[in-house]
């Protein structure tokens, strides 16, 4: 066990946590330099295409120093906030962390919360200034950042380059120096943390572990403490690239493996969860163990009404490799047959989207995002209803109030940007609660404010007023009560449920008449005229009207112009296929999120 | 029966709105050109005999570009060797396009001499301010002089071209053109809206709001007033945007609309044989160049039934005539959501039915295309 070796990398995206730890995979011989595709650790195309983990990642090492032999585990974490218990999970699994940091940028807001929460579980900070080959890298002032925030010694921040290499030999000097070995008893009963799960179509899940005490033996009949249920261990190992899975015989305190046992469904296996041993259990689970609950809320349609079931399949396929999701079927008059889905976030909604489009060939129709709302009936005022569709919210009259999700928001700036992101907090209802100054020029601003309104453009917004020189992250900080109104929308007078939209009643008025603009502008103009109104209740707040379609025919069609026209309204009748018929109104797809549109 | 059109990729100046092929270096290679396109017509020669019927050519079109920058002796070289490769009726259409300013007596003369019947000349309009920015190379005062001229040389048979939707254009000076192109006793004209093509300066200027051309409301307006004029002076509408005497159509552009095969020769010409549409390379040099090495200078696409169904309305639809629905099922048998689309246009009265035969009505020749992809299958 002392000479094992778990960490983990904490950073922000594009700050070059993948680049390093693939140098690290390539000095340790962990992974040749002909198997090096860039970015070994990111295996999903998309992870790969966004510069973001999605998905944990551990991989072991093997590398020798001063004469001894040492297991490195590198478990690798997801990048964003919408996955931070994932984080935290992965964190509790090991005894240090990379902090890296790029010297040509300085520290963010996703790399502050993370990095707190590896503090939080007593892990070894090793501080590492990445990009040194950058031009722009600014070693000095990024360092006295690290220096303020975690209180170590110039000399403990290692100068490195993924690039170039520089440094990855001290980074592993450090890692086996200055990360204590795992601490456990081998004859203890076992006790072993979950912290990711993956789907393999031939396998079923493989859950990834970290034992804390005791040794997990192939064969073993083991229990998950949380959901209680037992499996054998029919496969145990250690983690690899290519391939990925090396079975051993057993794993034991201290070292991380996975065990695949048969078990089809990713529900049943929950990131945290403990694994002991079904005869000798340990009394008690890993503590930090949470159901993860959605934070978002949207529906899912098929494009075509006739995909349902195949939409059906496919989310079910996906839940398998992708616990954190989670839908049941709803109906729409707008959109017919879908799903409500859940999501931890935005990012998780759109990655769920684009992986239906991409593995499963699935367009789909997602209809605008909001968060789980409670609403309070005055016949019982603490008989509380929990609202995850604006269609659904009850009747105004009936109800005594209504509570929404509230989160603290962090964001880290240059200073010259605070006035813009304050505005803009302030105009999403946002309440500030602190403003710090790191540095001089880099100022931490926390507000609080509704998780709706990160929901509707705050990200894009944000990057806009800032130039894209500040970083977001946020946790949930219960529910508040709030002044909010159903806001629905009404094409040719007929209303379609799937664009209403709950809104602070303040700021109805301006929403109403930016949406009906928005959708004058996506929605093509047809045979009649059509108006475009809001609505809160019966009153109406905003119109604008779709004129009729007047004039559509070209002017020359002649010998060479024939198959080219033809295949221009060929291409027009395709595209006719993909939008929605709302009575006698047909609406794009794109049309459906007009609202997280506004302000393009 | 069957159609041969000849593409004269030249002109003098380049129109501001025009995104046709063609070149206005013409002088350094034309020699090659026309050498190049006589090469073409012998070797395209097995293009029409599609089911060994040899189809006899009927009409004989030169459009372009600009035609009626060609000398006599170059239309001659090229209607001979047309005449002793094809099978041709007796008295043919055969067309050039012209432009006013290359229409001179010995010109027009000379072109009579060698078998010119019909003339299509490219007046686009009479006010001189539209001219200019246009970029044409003759004065409203050659349009007037140029058709007088051709008319006293014995041309009866003559079309223009107007263009509407033009910057600027009020109704009133529109019907004022309608007017001036009824007094000058054409037996044809083409009327098209103008267009705002991709890479063409004007849509530059649209885009950077130099220019403003006429909005749909104006651009309908206007369409309409074009139809209801000629028509009361007995210049019947048979197409979207061509206008006739009684039997003095357009026999070659008919052609494109009604399936009659063509073979197109030059760069960018276009040819149909039932089966299959081709489209040379649409770049001077390479054509000719192509030619001589006889290696591939044109592409082709065999139509599938659904192809041959599509383009039949389109084209039907474009026509006063229309589409003849038994035809049209022979191609393939609709689906029922067919017959509905066509229940729902004839309910808003944008199209009309008789007996087999549908066609279009004013309201529905102003959607023609959006009528026509619904149609689609």
């Amino acid at each position: 066990m002392k000479n094992i070796r778990n960490f983990c990398i904490i950073a922000h995206i594009d700050h070059g946590k993948s680049t390093l730890a693939d140098r690290l995979l390539q000095t340790t011989g962990t992974i040749s330099d002909r198997e090096m595709q860039n970015q070994a650790l990111d295996d999903m195309d998309l992870e790969r295409e966004r510069g973001i983990t999605i998905k944990s990642h551990a991989i072991q090492m093997n590398y020798k120093h001063e004469g001894q032999d040492y297991i490195l585990n590198l478990i690798d974490t997801p990048g964003h906030v919408d996955f931070s218990y994932e984080v935290s999970r992965s964190i509790a699994a090991c005894e240090g962390a990379l902090l890296i940091v790029d010297a040509s940028q300085g520290i963010e807001a996703q790399t502050i919360s993370n990095l707190y929460l590896a503090i939080e579980h007593d892990l070894e900070i090793i501080p590492i200034l990445n990009k040194m080959d950058l031009p722009g890298a600014m070693p000095e002032e990024v360092s006295d950042q690290i220096i303020d925030l975690i209180g170590c010694k110039m000399e403990d921040i290692i100068p490195a380059s993924g690039k170039t290499g520089l440094g990855v030999d001290k980074i592993l000097e450090a890692v086996i120096n200055r990360i204590p070995a795992p601490k456990g008893d081998e004859n203890a009963p076992l006790q072993a943390m979950i912290f990711d799960s993956v789907f393999n179509p031939f396998r079923g899940i493989i859950a990834y572990f970290r034992v804390r005490n005791g040794v997990l033996r192939k064969g073993d009949r083991v229990k998950f403490f949380n959901t209680g249920r037992d499996y054998n261990a029919d496969e145990i190992g250690i983690l690899k690239i290519n391939p990925s899975l090396h079975p051993r015989n057993e794993i034991k305190a201290g070292d991380v493996g996975y065990i695949i046992s048969g078990i089809k469904q990713a529900n049943e296996v929950k990131v945290g969860d403990t694994i002991t041993l079904l005869e000798n259990p340990c009394l008690e689970s890993i503590k930090g163990f949470e159901d993860v609950k959605p934070m978002v809320f949207a529906g899912i349609y098929p494009v075509d009404t006739e995909d349902y079931e195949e939409l059906r399949y496919s989310m079910e396929k996906l839940q398998l490799n992708d616990s954190s999701l989670v839908f049941e079927p709803e109906s729409s008059a707008a959109l017919g047959f879908g799903f409500r889905c859940g999501f931890l976030g935005m990012l998780h909604m759109e990655i769920i989207q684009e992986r239906l489009e991409r593995e499963f060939n699935m367009t789909v129709i997602t209809t605008v995002p909001n968060v789980s709302y409670y609403a309070y009936m005055k016949k019982n005022v603490n008989d509380r209803l929990i609202v995850n569709n604006p269609s659904e919210l009850p009747d105004p009259s009936g109800m005594d109030r209504i509570e929404e999700p509230y989160i603290k928001a962090q964001v880290i700036t240059k200073s010259e940007y605070v006035g813009a992101i304050m505005t803009l907090c302030i105009e999403k209802r946002g309440e500030l609660r602190n403003q710090v100054y790191l540095t001089q020029d880099r100022v931490e601003l926390t507000f609080e404010m509704p998780l709706a309104e990160i929901v509707f453009d705050f990200y894009d917004r944000l990057k806009s007023v800032s130039r894209g020189y500040a970083s977001f992250d946020y946790h949930p900080v219960g529910y508040k009560e709030s002044d909010l109104v159903k806001m629905d929308l009404l094409l040719n007078a007929e209303q379609v449920d799937a664009l209403s939209a709950l809104v602070h009643r303040s700021n109805a008025f301006n929403l109403g008449k930016k949406l009906c603009l928005k959708l004058k502008e996506l929605i093509p103009r047809q045979q009649f005229e059509i108006p475009v109104q809001a609505a809160i209740g019966a009153k109406i707040i905003a119109r604008e009207t779709i004129k009729a379609l007047r004039k559509d025919v070209t002017a020359k069609c002649y010998g060479g112009d024939i198959s080219r026209k033809r295949k221009l309204l060929e291409k027009q009748k395709e595209g006719k296929k993909r939008m929605r018929q709302v009575g006698r109104v047909e609406i794009p797809q794109d049309a459906f999120m007009a609202i997280l549109k506004l302000n393009d | 029966m069957a159609g041969i059109y000849i593409h004269i990729p030249f002109c003098k100046k380049k129109c501001t709105y025009c995104d046709f092929h063609f070149s206005t270096t013409y002088h350094v290679y034309r020699t090659k050109m026309i050498a190049a396109i006589c090469s073409e017509i012998i070797l395209r020669k097995p293009y029409l005999n599609v089911d060994s019927s040899n189809p006899t050519i009927e009409t004989i079109y030169f459009g372009g570009g600009t035609p009626s920058l060609l000398n006599k002796k170059e239309i001659l070289t090229i209607l001979n060797l047309i005449k002793e490769n094809f099978e041709i009726i007796p008295n043919p259409e055969i067309t050039l396009e012209a432009n006013p300013d290359d229409l001179s007596i010995e010109k027009l003369k000379d072109f009579k001499a060698v078998g010119i019947n019909r003339l299509s000349i490219g007046l686009q309009s009479f006010r001189e301010e539209d001219l200019k920015w246009m970029n044409r190379a003759h004065t409203a005062e050659e349009s007037f002089n140029c058709i007088q001229l051709a008319q006293q040389i014995g041309y009866d048979n003559i079309s223009i071209d107007l263009i509407y939707g033009l910057p600027n254009l009020s109704l009133a000076e529109w019907e004022q053109t309608v007017q001036t192109a009824i007094d000058l006793n054409v037996q044809h004209i083409s009327a098209y809206c103008l267009t705002v093509e991709g890479k063409t300066a004007l849509k530059k200027w649209v885009d950077q709001s130099k220019i403003s051309v006429a909005n749909e409301e104006q651009q309908s307006e206007q369409f309409e007033l074009l139809i209801e004029k000629l028509e009361k002076a007995q210049i019947f509408q048979y197409e979207i945007s061509n206008f006739s005497k009684i039997n003095l159509e357009s026999k070659h552009n008919s052609s494109y609309w009604k399936g009659t095969y063509y073979l197109g020769v030059g760069p960018s010409a276009h040819s149909y044989n039932g089966n299959t549409r081709s489209w040379n390379i649409a770049n001077n040099i390479n054509y000719i160049k192509a030619i001589q090495n006889q290696s591939v200078w044109f592409e082709t696409e065999t139509l599938s039934a659904k192809d041959k169904f599509n383009e039949y309305l389109l084209t039907g639809l474009r026509m006063k005539i229309g589409v003849d629905l038994s035809k049209l099922f022979k191609i393939i048998q609709a689906p029922k959501s067919f017959s509905e689309k066509l229940n729902e246009f004839i309910n808003t009265a944008w199209i009309v039915q008789k007996k087999e035969q549908i066609t279009l009505t004013k309201e529905g020749k102003l959607r023609a295309d959006y009528i026509a992809s619904e149609l689609f299958l």
